[in-house]
C-alpha cells in the first residue's frame, strides 16, 4: 500500500499516522477523544478541519461545497498525504477584542451592533461568531455584513425578555465598550458558482442578519440568477431595513423582496402570512435553487423539509436555526 | 478463455454494488428514494424531520446495504435500529411500502431489471431483523 508516515498536530500535541492509515484509526489508536459512527464517510460524525494544508480530495466526498471550502474532511477518509494540523469541533475557541463602534436601534426591539477590530477579520458574509462576556457567558450571533476595509462585524441583536445576554447587550453596552468575539463559524454562506441559480432567501426576525450578508456578497459577485428575500413577523413594527432592502430591489433587475406580516394589521405593500407559507406558495418546483434560511428554529426545520419535497436537493440548502439555549 | 467468458468472469466478481454505480448510485438514489417516503403518508410518520442530513444520512446507509456495499451493520443493529419503530407500530405493510418506493427509485434512475431484482432481495433479507421477528 503507498503512502507515507505523516505527523498530525492537534493542539501543540503530535500523533504519527501509519502509511495507509486513516486519520481517524490514527487518533483512535493514539486515544484522542473524537467522536464517530460508521466510518465508512456517511455519518459525518467524524468532520474535523483542516487549519494548514488542503484535505485530500476523497476526505471530503459528499460534503456541502462550504464545508470544503473552510477545508473540512471526514476523519474516517482521510489518508493523508503530508503533515497535518487538525482542529476537532469542540475545540476551545480563540477570542478577539473588538470594540463597539456603532449601538443603534433598529427598530423598537433590534439592536444595530458594530464591533471594529485592529487587524483583518476573516469570514464569509452569513457566518457568526460567538460572543462572550467578561463572566464567561457566550451566546452566538450571526454576521451581518460582507468583509470590510474598515474590518468591522456587523450585528442584528433582538432583545429577548429576560434574556441574559441579549438584554446585556440592548442595556449595557455602549460605543467604546470592547468585547471578545470568536472566530467565524457555520457554513451557511454564499459561494460564487453557478451564478445563473436562482436564490431563496427565508428569514424570521433577525434572520434577516445573515440574509442581508448573504444577498449583498451574492449581488457584489454578480449573481445573475433570480434572487428572492422573504423576510417575516408578525408586526409591522419587528421588520426592519425595509426602505433599503426596496431601494435594492429596484437597482437590481434580479433581486425581490417581499416583507410578510402573519399579524392581523398588514399595511399595503407587505404580504399578509407567515413567512414560510408565503415563500413556498410563490414556487411549484425549486429544482436546482439554492436555499438559505435563517431564524425560528422550527421554521428553518419546516422549511428545509418543504424545500427539499419542492425539489431543491439538500446539498444546496443552507440553514442557520437560531436556537435558543434552554436554562 | 474467449473474450465474453472474460467478461462474465469480471461481471461475476464485481459486487452489486460495484456494477450498479458504486457511491454515486446510492447519492443519486437517496434524494429521490426520501422524496417519495416523505410524501407517502402510510409511512412518514416514522421518519422524524428533525434533521434532514442526519435523515439523509441514513438513507445513504440504506442504499449502501440494499446494493450490498460496505458496511459494518449487523442483522442485531438492524433490529436496535428499527426496534423503537416497531414499538410505533411498524409491520409488513410499512415494509411492503418501502420495498415499493426502493423498486420505484431504481426504476426511474433507469437501473436494469436484474440488479433491481438483486436490491430488492438483499433488502427483504432484511425483514425479519427491521420488523423484529
Ligand atoms: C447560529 C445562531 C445564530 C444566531 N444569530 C442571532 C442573531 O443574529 N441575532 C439574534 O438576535 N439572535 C441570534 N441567535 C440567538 C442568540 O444566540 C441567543 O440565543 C439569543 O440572543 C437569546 O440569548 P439570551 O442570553 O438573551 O437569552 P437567555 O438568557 O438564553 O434566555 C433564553 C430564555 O428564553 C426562553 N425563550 C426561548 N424562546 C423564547 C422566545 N421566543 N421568547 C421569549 N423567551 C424565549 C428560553 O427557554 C430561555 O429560558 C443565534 C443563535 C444561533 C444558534
Ligand atoms: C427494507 C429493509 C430496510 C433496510 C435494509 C433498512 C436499513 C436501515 C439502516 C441501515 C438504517 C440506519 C441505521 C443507523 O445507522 O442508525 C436505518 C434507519 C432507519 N430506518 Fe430502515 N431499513 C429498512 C426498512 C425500513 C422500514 C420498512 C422503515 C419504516 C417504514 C424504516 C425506517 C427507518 C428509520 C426511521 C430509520 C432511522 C432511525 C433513526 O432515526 O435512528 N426502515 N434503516
Amino acid at each position: 500500500m503507498k503512502g507515507v508516515m505523516v505527523k498530525l498536530t492537534i493542539e501543540e500535541k503530535t500523533y504519527s499516522c501509519q502509511p495507509g492509515e486513516t486519520v481517524l484509526d490514527a487518533l483512535l489508536r493514539e486515544h484522542v477523544n473524537i467522536s464517530y459512527a460508521c466510518k465508512k464517510g456517511t455519518c459525518h460524525s467524524c468532520m474535523v478541519r483542516s487549519a494548514d494544508t488542503l484535505p485530500p480530495e476523497a476526505a471530503q466526498a459528499g460534503l456541502k461545497n462550504t464545508l470544503k471550502k473552510q477545508n473540512h474532511f471526514l476523519a474516517c477518509l482521510c489518508r493523508p498525504e503530508q503533515d497535518m494540523i487538525i482542529k476537532l469541533p469542540d475545540q476551545s475557541e480563540f477570542y478577539t477584542e473588538g470594540t463597539v463602534v456603532v449601538n443603534e436601534m433598529l427598530n423598537r426591539n433590534t439592536l444595530l451592533l458594530v464591533i471594529a477590530f485592529e487587524d483583518a477579520f476573516e469570514f464569509s458574509a452569513g457566518q457568526f461568531v460567538n460572543l462572550q462576556r467578561a463572566d464567561g457567558l457566550t451566546r452566538s450571533y450571526s454576521i451581518a455584513n460582507t468583509p470590510q476595509e474598515s474590518n468591522t462585524l456587523e450585528f442584528h441583536i433582538r432583545r429577548l425578555t429576560g434574556g441574559r445576554f441579549s438584554e446585556w447587550l440592548h442595556d449595557e453596552i455602549t460605543v467604546g465598550d470592547t468585547i471578545a468575539v470568536s472566530e467565524p463559524r457555520g457554513h451557511c454562506f454564499y459561494l460564487p458558482e453557478r451564478s445563473e441559480q436562482g436564490l431563496l432567501l427565508v428569514g424570521t426576525g433577525t434572520g434577516l442578519a445573515p440574509l442581508a450578508g448573504i444577498l449583498t456578497d451574492a449581488l457584489a459577485q454578480g449573481h445573475s440568477g433570480p434572487i428572492y428575500l422573504f423576510h417575516g413577523s408578525r408586526e409591522f413594527d419587528d421588520l426592519y431595513r425595509i426602505d433599503e432592502l426596496r431601494q435594492l430591489a429596484r437597482q437590481h433587475q434580479n433581486f425581490h423582496y417581499i416583507p410578510c406580516l402573519s399579524g392581523k394589521h398588514v399595511p399595503e405593500g407587505f404580504t399578509h402570512g407567515r413567512v414560510n407559507e408565503v415563500a413556498l406558495a410563490s414556487f411549484t418546483d425549486l429544482k436546482d435553487w439554492r436555499v438559505f434560511l435563517c431564524g425560528h428554529p422550527e421554521m428553518v426545520n419546516q422549511m428545509k423539509k418543504m424545500t427539499f419535497l419542492k425539489g431543491a436537493s439538500m446539498k444546496d440548502i443552507y440553514a442557520d436555526a437560531f436556537f435558543v439555549t434552554p436554562v | 478463455m474467449t473474450d465474453t467468458q472474460n467478461n462474465q468472469e469480471a461481471t461475476m466478481s464485481k459486487t452489486l454494488y460495484e456494477r450498479i454505480g458504486g457511491e454515486a448510485a446510492v447519492n443519486a438514489a437517496v434524494e429521490l428514494f426520501y422524496r417519495k417516503v416523505l410524501n407517502d403518508y402510510r409511512i412518514n410518520r416514522f421518519f422524524d424531520d428533525s434533521d434532514m442530513d442526519k435523515q439523509i444520512a441514513k438513507q445513504k446507509a440504506f442504499f449502501t446495504m440494499a446494493f450490498g456495499g460496505p458496511n459494518n451493520y449487523t442483522g442485531r443493529d438492524m433490529r436496535n435500529a428499527h426496534a423503537p419503530l416497531v414499538k410505533m407500530g411498524l409491520d409488513n405493510s410499512h415494509f411492503d411500502a418501502v420495498m415499493e418506493h426502493l423498486g420505484a427509485t431504481l426504476v426511474e434512475l433507469k437501473v436494469p431489471a436484474d440488479l433491481i431484482a438483486e436490491a430488492a432481495a438483499i433488502a427483504e433479507s432484511a425483514r425479519n431483523d427491521v420488523l423484529g421477528k
